[in-house]
């Protein structure tokens, strides 16, 4: 195990170096760079743009601040923010736990929703649900986030007006009952892809596992289907999930970036564009190795509980 | 359910079955798994039901158990199991008896084991689900089970997870598993295919051996004659869904009535003592030569101290005769399929020589010894997966020498002769794999190989997946392609007795080595290694008997 693991510290710090190099060149390639939101404003002389540029340390080499970008990264400093002079760090975690809120209710949106739709189409394999299910996975797919969420807010927030359209709380209340009722909608648009993909693997995990041997020596012991279905077929069937729910992290930042959009959610979907328009770069940087980070510790827990959970598995 | 059942109430038979008929799912090849079955068995006595792939023997014993699967209907008949009508009844009380009154093991003992479990947990669950015992005295009972099947420490082996066992400690965890609350039928699923010969032996002595202290009634599946010989006391035979013949075992053995029982007996290969005729070939020099071979595995890695070495092959060597058969038998992870890969190159060997025709091959990069790839021709296992299914059969005859050079006109003349000579229509030419059997799938794998005109034929396993009588055929075959055609070979086998039929020499390999090299004759009636000799007497149901080679007098 401490073999595996540091094996992985190294390939994760090779990852993260490519990570960055990418995101600082694609960055420096955006015409106007840095700067280009300051000559937008008709007071800002040459003189102002180049004395501000020396200040921020842009007319160095690219590599040169590259390096020293890494090199700060490295002892903790990831930087300041360009549009309001706080650290990123700080602003980071200003908006990560929004974000987390978001990911972690409509992850078990999606893994409890997903993983019973995912059984019941194998144990009822070929009927109408099976054939619902088939048809509704594939409209979630298809259907791209931001349009459920424009259709909900329609539908649930305008027409009906049970739910919030958007914002994480209603100025003034802040009670828990408020948060989750502003959550509801986002972290169920967020999740309907997922329920998706999750049922749809289940469904395969959940059939090749009920066509194993070993279900039928439980059932010749005389186990009850109910344990033979949970203990022996899910129990195995949830294995390869472990990996699954690893491999869609990025995939549920991305989403969480559109939701974030779509619902007003002050979380890092929304930091990230509004520092994007507003060519705060370092922020840009900071939530690009935050979401590496992030990205490449999800996958790290899914293999060691996968090695923990599975028996024949040695991580080396 | 027309059918009239005759209930049976004799208190010496443990399970009873009437007329059964049992209905496949439209579209499949025929309409019932088995039709109007009828037998029983004995208290305390063992009775195998044998019969090829596709007979309904393993629908006979899913059905008794009542772990058929849902589009699978029983359509009619009786079965009595102590007595009691468990056709038609509920499937909660058909739990209750499972495990209880009758128990199961299966086929392959690590598949059949939940890999998520320990031994342990596994034993328990068979106790819990019946409601038996605490905790405790479950744990208690468990290990005693374990100590019961022979199995070395059982306090460990009830912590330890499936696959840290070997093939027959597996099949014993399972058979602990089955007795945990003394059935008083034991239902059998041909419990010893998957394990080697030295294994099948030991398991076959554990199941009499608990049989008679038990007084258990053992139903026995299985498609080996051999074992047969070896433990049953009444014989079942199926063909095709339907009982054609039973009666008590040696009355079966002996004196077969139905002729396909005497062609299914006639076509089991029995080890014979008696050397081949070998083929006179005007060239004497050995094809093949083999000196010193080595093949050591590596896995893990040396930086984190995980670093494995296994040796596979260990200083092998070998010397095979123009138009004459070496066999290369040995038990699993003997080395022999290593040896086999080595020989044709689809790995480097770490030291030795392989002379091929006079030329070293070992130390040759494969652009040089792509020319003579073509010489050197490889028969596989398993029939199914080695033709590709989306290739026409003419497209895997012709596309090997096509690539070599050969014009695609003549190729596909001597594709067409070839399938017409291996003894299957030349109009197969133009069809996919799945339209075709085993059998028929190794004869297209034979053709392919004689393609090229090899000088050298390697066959691994080639009639391992394959039923007896056709087991027999492509032995049969693969004898007259050689006489005419004067092609050594290769033949890497687990069964002694397959190897006794169509081999002029033998090696016996154990652990990498050779321990052991000569002919039937000597293997078989004069071992010299012990290890051979303990092989040659696991075989199951055989003393070397004095008739000549099967494959060779048709």
């Amino acid at each position: 195990m401490p073999a595996f693991l540091l094996k992985r510290f190294m390939q994760s710090i090779v990852l993260l170096v490519i990570v960055s190099i990418i995101g600082f060149v694609v960055l420096n390639l955006i015409p106007g760079g840095p700067l280009a939101q300051y000559a937008l404003d008709p007071g800002m002389t040459e003189a102002d743009k180049a004395r501000l540029a020396e200040q921020l340390g842009l007319n160095r080499p690219i590599l040169v601040q590259y390096f020293d970008w890494a090199w700060r990264l490295l002892q903790g400093d990831w930087g300041t923010s360009f549009r309001d002079g706080n650290s990123v760090l700080s602003v980071i975690g200003r908006h990560v736990l929004a974000t987390f809120l978001l990911m972690g209710s409509s992850t078990a949106i999606a893994i409890g929703i997903g993983t019973w739709i995912g059984i019941r189409g194998a144990t009822h394999r070929y009927s109408i649900f099976d054939y619902a299910a088939t048809v509704g996975a594939m409209v979630a797919l298809s259907i791209p986030t931001f349009w459920f969420g424009l259709i909900g807010i329609y539908v649930f927030a305008l027409r009906l007006g049970w739910l919030p359209a958007g914002n994480m709380y209603t100025i003034g209340d802040g009670s828990v009952l408020d948060y989750l009722h502003h959550l509801i909608m986002p972290s169920v648009v967020l999740a309907l892809v997922h329920i998706a993909i999750w049922s749809r693997y289940m469904r395969t995990a959940t059939l090749d596992a009920i066509s194993q041997e070993f279900v039928k020596t439980a059932r010749a012991k005389g186990v009850t289907e109910r344990r033979v279905l949970m203990k022996h077929v899910v129990g195995c069937a949830l294995l390869p999930m472990i990996t699954l729910a690893g491999v869609q992290l990025p995939s549920l930042l991305t989403g969480a970036l559109v939701t974030e959009t779509v619902f007003t959610w002050p979380g890092m979907g929304r930091l990230f564009l509004d520092s994007l328009g507003y060519s705060d770069y370092p922020v840009v940087m900071g939530l690009l190795m935050f979401s590496a980070i992030l990205t490449i510790v999800g996958n790290l827990i899914a293999d060691i509980a996968v090695a923990l959970i599975d028996p024949r598995i040695r991580l080396a | 359910m027309t059918a009239k059942i005759q209930t049976v109430d004799k208190p010496d038979v443990a399970l009873s079955v009437r007329g059964l008929t049992v209905k496949l799912p439209k579209g499949m090849e025929r309409a019932h798994a088995v039709e109007n079955i009828s037998f029983d068995l004995h208290r305390g006595q063992i009775l195998c039901v044998i019969g090829e792939s596709g007979s309904g023997k393993s629908v006979t014993a899913n059905t008794i158990m009542g772990i058929l699967p849902k589009a699978i209907d029983i359509t009619g008949g009786s079965i009595q199991l102590e007595g009691r009508e468990i056709v038609g009844m509920g499937p909660e009380a058909l739990r209750s008896l499972r495990g209880r009154v009758v128990s199961m093991i299966f086929q392959d003992p690590l598949s059949a084991l939940n890999p998520l479990m320990t031994v342990g947990a596994q034993i328990d669950e068979a106790m819990q689900a019946h409601g038996v015992g605490t905790s405790t005295s479950r744990r208690e009972r468990g290990i005693e089970l374990l100590t019961e099947v022979g199995l070395p420490d059982p306090e460990l082996m009830y912590h330890q997870y499936p696959f840290r066992l070997s093939g027959g400690q597996r099949q014993r965890v399972m058979i602990a598993m089955a007795l945990a609350l003394e059935p008083t039928i034991l239902i059998a699923d041909e419990p010893t295919t998957a394990l080697d010969v030295t294994t099948q032996a030991q398991i076959l002595e554990l199941i009499r051996e608990i049989q008679r202290r038990k007084g258990m009634s053992v139903l026995f599946i299985t498609h080996d004659f051999g074992v047969v010989a070896e433990i049953a006391d009444e014989v079942v035979v199926m063909e095709k869904g339907h009982v054609v013949e039973q009666g008590s075992a040696s009355a079966v053995l002996t004196e077969p009535t139905h002729p396909y029982t005497q062609r299914l007996i006639a076509a089991v290969p029995h080890l014979t003592g008696v050397d081949r005729v070998a083929l006179q070939t005007e060239n004497t020099d050995p094809i093949l030569k083999v000196e010193g071979l080595v093949k050591t595995y590596h896995s893990g890695s040396r930086i984190f101290g995980t670093h494995r070495v296994v040796p596979a092959v260990r200083n092998v060597s070998l010397e095979l005769a123009p138009g004459q058969t070496l066999g290369v038998v040995g038990e699993s992870g003997s080395g022999k399929s290593s040896l086999g890969r080595l020989l044709v190159k689809l790995m480097d060997a770490d030291g030795g020589k392989i002379l091929f025709d006079g030329t070293d091959i070992a130390p040759l990069h494969e652009a040089k010894f792509r020319p003579l790839r073509q010489k050197v021709q490889m028969i596989f296992q398993d029939p199914f997966a080695s033709l590709n299914p989306r290739m026409t059969i003419g497209r895997i005859l012709t596309v090997g020498p096509v690539a070599h050079g050969m014009a695609v006109a003549k190729a596909r003349d001597e594709a067409r002769a070839l399938l017409d000579h291996v003894g299957l229509d030349s109009r197969a030419f133009d069809r996919y794999p799945h339209e075709f059997s085993g059998g028929q799938r190794q004869r297209i794998g034979i053709a392919r190989a004689l393609m090229f005109k090899p000088k050298l034929l390697i066959a691994d396993e080639a009639v391992s997946a394959l039923d007896v009588s056709i087991q027999a055929q492509i032995l049969q075959l693969l004898d007259r392609i050689q006489r005419e055609t004067g092609v050594s070979m290769i033949f890497i086998t687990h069964d002694l007795r397959v190897a006794s039929q169509i081999c002029d020499r033998i090696a016996v390999m154990q652990k990498g080595q050779v321990v052991e090299q000569g002919p039937p004759s000597q293997i078989f009636l004069d071992p010299q290694s012990a290890y051979t000799r303990e092989l040659v007497a696991a075989i199951p149901g055989e003393q070397p008997a004095s008739s000549g080679p099967v494959a060779v007098d048709f």
